[in-house]
């Protein structure tokens, strides 16, 4: 990727980023996280089919505007994060430098080659494959196939259950929960100071991890994502649990579209879902 | 002789309107079912989604949230905002098995004793015979903990 090398030492010696957050590769070939803060550190920089991560989420740990703006890799679907971000006043559009890649897919497994199996699930609904917006864009997107979205598939066999059948099967989801809280950390949009789950006083969400505090916690976190998840499914890819945390957040955007017409993340300078109103929302199930 | 069944109702009414009416049903002396436990907020805006999951934790077999009628908020708008967060709310409550006969919401104002009445009764009723919420509480169960006896390790 010498295109996006030479973008990012531009972007430095130009002054148009302080630093830019993109991806770099360790030796077991994968790719990860990383930040540059000078030219030299540019050369480190790369992207291709292992770019996994949403580096949406790094904007609120480096965020300060005094320091410059932030340079920052973004897929089509991480840009979402950007657009919401903006639309929730977390950020500006004029303190980020966006690099945009035209992606192709991502792995779901960095050990193995990029196949039609092989692809992140957020790749299988995906149409974006250029990104809407950028100050610059680097890379080609090739087209491949698409295999079979298994998480709608679930979706339509939770729908088909009777709420003692859905309960039963959230109940062996979450028993395998751990509270690690990889979900809330690797999500771009769970950006609080201070997390519920953290609150002692009172403590409305247990921190043992029975089922039932489990439950809690993952119903409560679905719930503050509702209609502000943007789709990246990073909570999926970091559960060591294997839980399709994801699953809940979509029912959750596929209800916001249905009762709304809203989808997050698609114009930054729309309001937010849960932040307003309109008198005309429906009440038939109020009594 | 086995005990009959009465559902534990938890009902989140709004201080202006709903708790009001609910007074009014008691001071008309209207007869109604002895099974909800009134918690009384500011607003219906106040009332958190965790409440609900708190209530059903502890033990609760029906939620009711109940406020004032769209545009008699004290608040202006504090009703409005609740409406859409219910909306999203119910869907996540529903897809995850907690379904609506167990979560039930509705405008009561505080002129509106008898529609109180004809609230909690139907809500007590529509629990009743959904039955107890047991496998809500058995997810509580005691995580076990490894014998350390067994190794020859004292405690």
């Amino acid at each position: 990727m010498d295109q996006l090398r030479s973008v990012c030492r531009q972007a430095i010696s130009e002054n148009k980023a302080a630093f830019i957050i993109g991806y770099t590769e360790d030796k077991h070939h994968h790719l990860k996280p990383f930040i540059a803060h000078n030219v030299e550190e540019t050369e480190k920089l790369t992207f291709n089919c292992n770019a996994v991560n949403n580096l949406a989420v790094f904007i609120h740990r480096f965020h300060n505007p005094s320091q410059g703006k932030i340079g920052i890799v973004l897929k089509p679907c991480d840009l979402k994060a950007i657009n919401a971000l903006v639309q929730e006043n977390r950020v500006k559009r004029e303190d980020l430098y966006v690099i945009g890649v035209n992606c192709s897919g991502v792995v779901k497994d960095q050990n193995k080659e990029f196949s039609k199996e092989n692809t992140q699930i957020k790749c299988r609904s995906c149409a974006s494959k250029t990104p809407a917006w950028f100050d610059v864009v680097v890379g080609e997107s090739a087209e491949f196939e698409l295999p079979e979205d298994d998480m709608a598939i679930l979706m339509k066999q939770i729908d088909e259950m009777t709420p003692e059948q859905r309960l039963e099967f959230w109940n062996a989801e979450f028993e395998k929960c751990l509270k690690c809280y990889a979900c809330r950390e690797v999500c771009p949009m769970c950006y609080c100071e201070q997390c519920i789950a953290d609150k002692t006083e009172p403590r409305w969400i247990e921190s043992s991890s029975t089922t039932r505090a489990n439950f809690t916690w993952n119903m409560i976190r679905a719930f503050h994502q509702a209609g502000r998840c943007i789709g990246c499914g990073e909570c999926d890819r970091v559960c060591p649990a294997d839980i399709p945390l994801s699953l809940l957040n979509r029912k959750m955007g596929m209800v916001a579209f249905k009762e709304f017409g809203y989808r997050h993340g698609t114009d930054m300078n729309a309001p937010t879902l849960i932040g307003t109103f309109s008198t005309s929302d429906h009440e038939e199930f109020i009594r | 002789m086995e005990e009959k069944f009465e559902p534990k109702i938890v009902a989140f009414v709004c201080n202006w309107c709903t708790y009001t009416g609910a007074d009014l049903a008691g001071t008309s002396r209207l007869k109604q079912q002895p099974n909800a436990r009134l918690i009384r907020v500011p607003c219906t805006g106040r009332i958190d989604p965790v409440f609900i999951l708190k209530a059903f934790e502890s033990g609760a077999d029906g939620v009711l949230v109940s406020g004032c009628h769209p545009g008699d908020c004290h608040y202006n708008a504090g009703n409005f905002h609740a409406r859409r967060r219910w909306i999203m709310f119910r869907e996540l409550a529903e897809f995850t098995g907690i379904d609506s006969s167990r979560l039930h919401f509705s405008w009561v104002s505080a002129s509106e004793g008898k529609k109180w009445v004809d609230v909690i009764d139907g809500v007590t009723e529509t629990v009743r015979q959904k039955g107890p919420f047991d496998q809500y509480r058995k997810m509580a169960r005691n995580i076990e903990l490894p014998i350390m006896e067994e190794e020859g390790v004292e405690i």
